[in-house]
């Protein structure tokens, strides 16, 4: 779109930035005055116990919240230097560049291909056959799945493993060529080995993509992210942002003291 | 979960101040025997060495498994760090009192020098406090005690320079007296590296409580001072 291409700063230390963002779904407001800014090419974890709004946080980044019709966003979320939530920004330009990735693999009942053909397509691929087959082959090698499915492009995604769903999924979101990958708690419903497969792609992931990531599991965000925001809920139950910081400084010698409870398992 | 690591914590964590006053007890004890010329303590103190090493191996492995097991974070991650760095000091300062009592063993019945009778215990003495003190932050927590510790460290160095001078002095005079000079030399050097690793020990409290480590020691003696 036009006119967040127009504000274009490529290149530049922040991939995207929350500026006093509050997210209401009703009169309700579940997070409130969140100020951060997540840097280019890193991995950000959001973590914090259930409710505290960081998958709020999280969709808001590429205006998912939009689809849940009571919800609303105040602030600014600044994306090239252009408010994502301004009335003439178009939310499906905002969601090809940022890209999402859920909990629960969710591949199309479609063949593998067409799974990673279709993210190309709804954002107006138009390139030739053999562009697209490029196309796919690049995406599911950069989702590391392509060794594990080259032989049964044709076969459905969903014969795959959970696993290997997810990495479809991943794929699903590379083809469209985002700059930012969204990932909510992608890993959680993996078993372990799957689980440090993703830890390792994202890791692969990030020289190309800005990634945050939600995950309920601490460990995994300090083995795999770069930065770690955590996230409270207030007496209100407004979830806001209590601590950022790089990811070893957070879980070795966190500053804010309910940080420190809740790493080490005194709440949450 | 969190409370049976927290009892797991308390014990290795009380498991460092009952070594740490074993190891006290050791540093005045061994010099006594060592100005003395007392051989079945000197012979004690060697014989404890095993069982502060063992102590040790099984306080790190203990730590090891809270760590596999428990993945401990922030405060519980730097206690578990300085628990595992402090018993290692603990069980090199005992290295160090064992080998004061073998080298009292080597000298046989021979008197050491007087001015050694006179100050070596007082080197100790202060060198012990400097531990207790060390092992009395970690247990409160207590970073401005851990950063006041090392300065302690000057007195020992001073009674160090002081005693390594007399025992030049007196090799000059008798330089038959080389070999049990030399024994001297080392049973003083032992005394003084006790205290620079209690240094040490000071340096995980603070980053135990701060989360920043700072190096206070000075390190190892380089040259021997000017006699």
């Amino acid at each position: 779109m036009s006119n967040v291409a127009t504000y274009s700063t490529n290149g530049g230390p922040y991939a995207i930035e929350a500026q006093d963002l509050s997210i209401y779904y009703g009169s309700f407001r579940a997070v409130k005055n969140i100020n951060l800014r997540f840097p280019t090419h890193k991995i950000t974890a959001l973590i914090g116990p259930s409710g505290c709004g960081k998958s709020t946080v999280l969709r808001a980044f590429n205006r998912m919240n939009d689809l849940i019709p009571i919800s609303r966003a105040e602030g600014v979320i600044l994306f090239h230097g252009k408010n994502i939530y301004d009335h003439d920004v178009d939310p499906v330009e905002i969601r090809r560049r940022v890209g999402m990735v859920f909990q629960k693999p969710n591949p199309f009942p479609k063949t593998i291909y067409e799974n990673v053909a279709w993210g190309a397509r709804i954002n107006g691929f138009k390139g030739s056959k053999t562009d697209m087959d490029a196309l796919v082959e690049e995406s599911l090698r950069d989702a590391a799945v392509w060794d594990d499915v080259k032989d049964k492009l044709n076969q459905s995604g969903l014969s795959l493993s959970g696993g290997q769903q997810q990495r479809l999924c991943i794929a699903r979101a590379i083809a469209t060529r985002p700059e930012i990958i969204l990932m909510d708690e992608p890993a959680s419903a993996l078993d372990p080995i799957s689980t440090l497969r993703i830890e390792e792609l994202i890791q692969e992931l990030k020289k190309n993509y800005t990634i945050l990531i939600v995950t309920h599991n601490m460990q995994q965000a300090a083995r795999a992210s770069d930065y770690t925001a955590f996230f409270n809920m207030d007496a209100d139950r407004a979830g806001y942002l209590v601590e950022y910081n790089q990811t070893d400084e957070l879980f070795t010698s966190p500053k804010n003291e309910m940080t420190e409870q809740y790493i080490t398992g005194r709440f949450g | 979960m969190r409370e049976s690591f927290d009892r797991e914590l308390q014990r290795l964590e009380a498991e460092i101040i009952r070594m740490g006053s074993e190891v006290e007890e050791h540093l005045t004890q061994v010099t006594a025997a060592f100005v003395e010329r007392d051989a079945v303590t000197a012979r004690r103190m060697i014989a404890a060495d095993e069982a502060i090493n063992e102590r040790r191996i099984q306080v790190g492995l203990d730590a090891l498994t809270l760590i596999a097991t428990q993945q401990p974070m922030a405060r519980d991650l730097r206690l578990i760090a300085a628990i595992m760095e402090i018993v290692g000091e603990l069980e090199r300062i005992h290295d160090y009192i064992k080998g004061i009592g073998k080298i009292s063993l080597n000298i046989g019945p021979t008197p050491v020098l007087p001015t050694i009778a006179a100050h070596m215990p007082e080197m100790a003495e202060t060198a012990r406090e400097m531990l207790h003190l060390s092992l009395k932050a970690f247990a409160e927590r207590d970073k401005e005690l851990a950063l006041r510790v090392p300065a302690m460290d000057d007195k020992v160095d001073f009674l160090f320079n002081h005693l390594y001078a007399d025992v030049v002095a007196y090799v000059m005079e008798n330089p038959l007296g080389t070999t049990h000079a030399n024994s001297l030399e080392w049973a003083l050097h032992n005394l003084e590296r006790s205290a620079d690793r209690t240094i040490n020990i000071c340096e995980w409290v603070v980053y135990m409580v701060t989360g920043v480590y700072r190096e206070m020691s000075m390190g190892e003696y380089e040259s021997p001072p000017a006699a």
